[in-house]
């Protein structure tokens, strides 16, 4: 690089054309020049570190640990919230179950009891009408009866008429009463 | 890395000049260069001060919770090197966390810029990685005695060694710590300026045209491993500072 540089007055390190002579690193005359920008370039760096680019990093790291900190506690709160709010849930589903189950059987018994009831009154009923019915059978079997007597008196005084003889009605009726009862 | 100083001298043949990259001059005129001069040193320095501004302070302006990229490499920056000295110095090496920092951006900052065709490399030369390393050296070795008194002197005495071997360990051990500062420094300077160096030799070749493609990849590899080692070494520097600085405060073995 330093090729251009002719002069004589760079010192002694540096030959006439401009070529290093030995190694440049073991150059005395260079090295006051060296360290003292040396120190002041740590100075800089050290200053520069120390009182703005640590502090700032070190804050936002922290900050960031903390929002992350901060961020899984929510988190596990909510998971907790939402686990509860699940428990809640399941426990309402039961609940629930368990009330629709009830009136499910009250229902049941409500209406197996108005059911037993209209049986009975219909049972009744249905006895009442048999009694009933059984009570006119019983009549027109009666009444039947004597129509069959009466029937049966008549056409006996016809045949006794019809054979030439004369009808006693109180015969026919002891001959007709004894066979119809009989 | 300066390539295009590899001219052909007046014979037609190669001339190489792979140190000439390393030379210190002015920034400004042809003058002698005083401690004071303003050099291609400065402007080097300068600008590393301000990449790692633009990088730790001005990308991180927003102190975003979710980072935009420029603050995630801050971050991550960051959290590399404060978990490096946390776990390699211990809970109490926090503390000296700024100044690891410094080291750590400067070096690796200054290593990256050295990479970019015709720049000067700072951390390159002995004079200023030796400053870094034997400032590193009297610090741990001045917390060590401020830190633990006469107990760091427990540093140098194995206590867990046979009562026979331990003054031969002794010295040893007072022979490798006051080894630290020198091949703490010449491993970076060593590093940089080798890989450098060999780059504008490879450069040097392309002047012979049947050898050019060779000497165009050679140096194309040389590079990559280049890049390795910027960020190798200042993580070495680093990580070796942070194992002087457990040293000095837990100094018993």
């Amino acid at each position: 690089m330093a090729t251009e540089t002719t002069s004589e007055a760079v010192g002694s390190c540096v030959g006439a054309d401009g070529s290093a002579i030995g190694l440049p690193q073991l150059c005395f005359d260079w090295f006051p020049n060296q360290i003292f920008w040396l120190l002041v370039t740590l100075a800089a760096i050290y200053f520069l570190l120390s009182r703005i680019a640590l502090p700032r990093i070190g804050a936002v790291l922290a900050e960031r640990q903390g929002t992350i900190t901060n961020d899984i506690a929510a988190a596990e709160e909510l998971k907790a919230q939402a686990d509860e709010a699940e428990k809640a849930y399941d426990k309402a589903l039961a609940d629930a179950r368990a009330e629709a189950q009830r009136i499910a059987a009250e229902t049941r018994a409500e209406i197996q009891v108005e059911l037993d009831k209209a049986i009975a009154a219909a049972d009744a009923q249905i006895a009442e009408k048999t009694g009933e019915s059984e009570a006119a059978i019983a009549e027109i079997r009666a009444s039947a009866l004597e129509s069959v007597t009466e029937v049966a008196r008549d056409t006996a005084q016809a045949i006794v008429s019809a054979l030439g003889g004369t009808a006693d009605d109180a015969a026919v009726s002891a001959a007709v009463e004894k066979q119809t009862k009989g | 890395m300066a390539t295009e100083t590899t001219a052909q001298g007046d014979s037609g043949g190669l001339s190489f000049h792979p140190m000439d990259q390393f030379i210190v001059k002015p920034l400004f005129g042809d003058g002698p260069v005083h401690w004071y001069t303003i050099t291609n040193v400065t402007l080097w320095m300068a600008l590393s001060v301000l990449v790692i501004a633009a990088l730790l302070v001005f990308g991180t302006r927003s102190r975003a919770i979710v980072p935009n990229r420029s603050q995630s490499i801050a971050e991550l920056a960051y959290g590399f090197i404060y978990k490096m000295v946390e776990d390699v110095a211990g809970k109490d090496g926090v503390k000296y966390f700024p100044y690891i920092m410094t080291l750590f951006m400067f070096i690796v900052v200054a290593n990256f810029l050295g990479l970019l065709p015709t720049a000067f490399t700072t951390t390159s030369h002995i004079a200023v990685t030796a400053i870094l390393a034997f400032a590193v050296f009297i610090t741990v070795t001045v917390i060590g005695f401020a830190k633990n008194g006469k107990a760091f002197l427990n540093l140098f005495w194995v206590a867990s060694a046979p009562l026979a071997l331990r003054p031969i360990l002794a010295v040893i051990e007072v022979i490798s710590y006051f080894v630290r500062p020198v091949s703490h420094s010449i491993r970076l300077a060593g590093n940089l300026m080798a890989g450098h160096a060999v780059i504008k030799v490879f450069a040097g070749f392309a002047a012979i045209a049947a050898i050019a493609p060779f000497s165009i990849i050679a140096v194309t590899a040389i590079y990559g491993l280049e890049v390795l080692v910027a960020f190798i070494q200042a993580y070495v520097f680093t990580i070796l500072t942070c194992v002087y600085l457990k040293d000095a405060l837990h100094p018993s073995h």
